[in-house]
């Protein structure tokens, strides 16, 4: 394990009386007093997370619309300038590498944003397969992030920035400040997030704050995220699962006739997936549901394990995601799930978990 | 932090309250500020024997789960059905109502292992 890398609003952290906890090699907070008031403040109000460990790649060159079709699953010819995407990044065999969201920025200008443990790996994995037109830089090092989510995100974002429009769902723009400003997020709430120099993020993030936003921390992020059924990578996805077994072919053009990893998803798409992520939850109470718990047919027979798991506290009830054969992915097939030994009754459901 | 004097402490942050051969067991006001919010807590059967440092029940937060051990050895003759209901009780009055099993304990005059207020306190600070 080499050295834990510091956000830029590190010391914001540490004066709001974080815990600080290592994440995919950053320092980062877990939780400031509270996951579960954290969430609520998400859901009713608005919160606001540090996102500077995410990665952002520049591409760009004559051949970039080109290239980045060839190296990501969704098609990025749809979007115009100012808009983005979701897709993933997959290896040879359609496995995941990773997920994240590419905009396009300018007539032959993408920004990618993607995960934080997974920066050095994505940069090498594009770099390697370069094309010699395209420039490609990793500028993960210079931007402090913030993501500010809830139903009053769109009001402090107006509080901060009276004279600047927030860009449409999905898209992507340019402050006067030059700070990039997205119209996307990880919570199923309204809301943007914000890449700014990383010298700059302090200052922006204590006016986030001073205008309502509760600083809130990596677990809130992931019950947030798993209540709207949203994948983790490391967790719900991985090199050996494909987009399609995780459930998000919606996100894979298959209509491009060329891209890493298409081979293996035009077969399983034709053939029906063999496993299915499948989304969870109890039918009554029960021990919190976790990562790597068995997932148990009605018959007690082992079908898999968790990928994912909290106890929602939206539902006040375990929710979960595993991948199951398909099978056993119909809403309503009862499930048990084994905590400790012992066995809580559960059914699949359709995804979201938390419907607004 | 509070820690009360009438009460002895585990180096894995539980607290025992004795009344003849009866040990009542919750966890310290330290720990449940360390482990935040109590969503589930996981009981033991009643007449379970268990041994010093065995783990006896689980308290979970929404980040983790926490096994609280046996500070001393016995028999579980109780558990309260309260902190099953509202595990919050863990949070709010972890010397009162969120006590978490009681034992009688096989040998009365053996509390090697615990620590009184005042050594916990040092522990922890």
């Amino acid at each position: 394990m080499t050295d834990l890398q510091h956000s830029p609003l590190e010391s914001a952290h540490q004066a709001l009386g974080a815990r600080l906890v290592p994440f995919a090699g950053w320092n980062m907070p877990v939780q400031y007093a509270s996951i579960i008031a954290e969430h609520a403040a998400v859901r009713t109000k608005a919160g606001i997370f540090d996102i500077s460990h995410m990665g952002q790649f520049l591409v760009s060159g004559p051949t970039a619309e080109a290239w980045l079709n060839q190296m990501l699953t969704n098609n990025i010819s749809k979007l115009a300038i100012g808009q983005g995407q979701y897709t993933l990044m997959l290896n040879d065999a359609g496995g995941v590498i990773d997920d994240l969201i590419a905009y396009r920025t300018g007539e032959s200008d993408y920004f990618l944003v993607v995960n934080a443990s997974m920066i050095d790996e994505d940069f090498f994995w594009l770099a390697s397969r370069q094309d010699e037109d395209v420039t490609l830089r990793n500028e993960s090092h210079l931007w402090a992030g913030m993501a500010i989510q809830g139903p009053l995100a769109t009001a402090i974002f107006a509080t901060v920035f009276p004279e600047e429009t927030l860009p449409p769902r999905n898209g992507i723009s340019l402050t006067a400040s030059d700070a990039i400003v997205c119209r996307t997020g990880y919570t199923g709430e309204d809301g943007f997030e914000f890449f700014c120099p990383a010298a700059a993020g302090l200052a922006y993030w204590e006016q986030f704050l001073a205008a309502g936003a509760a600083p809130c921390g990596l677990g809130a992020r992931d019950s947030l995220r798993l209540e709207m059924g949203y994948p983790l990578n490391g967790n719900d996805l991985s090199p050996a699962r494909s987009p399609i077994e995780a459930g998000l072919g919606f996100f894979c053009d298959l209509t491009k006739p060329e891209f890493v990893g298409r081979a293996t998803l035009a077969r399983q798409k034709a053939a029906g997936p063999q496993l299915k992520l499948t989304a969870i939850q109890y039918t009554d109470k029960g021990a919190p549901p976790r990562a790597h718990y068995p997932v148990t047919n009605s018959d007690g027979q082992a079908i898999g394990e968790l990928t994912s798991g909290v106890l929602s506290p939206s539902l006040m009830t375990g929710i979960g995601m595993a991948y199951l054969p398909a099978e056993y992915s119909q809403p309503g097939t009862p499930l048990q799930i084994e905590v400790r030994g012992r066995r809580y009754p559960a059914q699949v459901v359709k995804k979201p978990f938390y419907k607004r | 932090m509070n820690t009360p004097s009438d009460l002895l402490y585990c180096l894995s942050h539980e607290w025992v309250r004795l009344d003849g051969d009866i040990a009542t067991v919750g966890i310290s006001d330290h720990a449940q500020e360390e482990l935040t919010d109590v969503v589930f807590v996981e009981l033991p059967a009643i007449g379970r024997a268990v041994d010093a440092g065995d783990p006896t029940a689980v308290v979970e937060s929404v980040k983790a789960a926490s096994d609280i051990y046996a500070p001393v050895s016995g028999e579980v003759v109780a558990v309260n059905p309260e902190v099953e209901a509202d595990p919050s009780l863990v949070n709010t009055d972890p010397y009162g109502r969120g006590w978490i099993f009681q034992l009688r304990v096989k040998q009365p005059a053996d509390y090697s292992g615990l620590m009184d207020a005042a050594a916990y306190q040092a522990q922890i600070s």
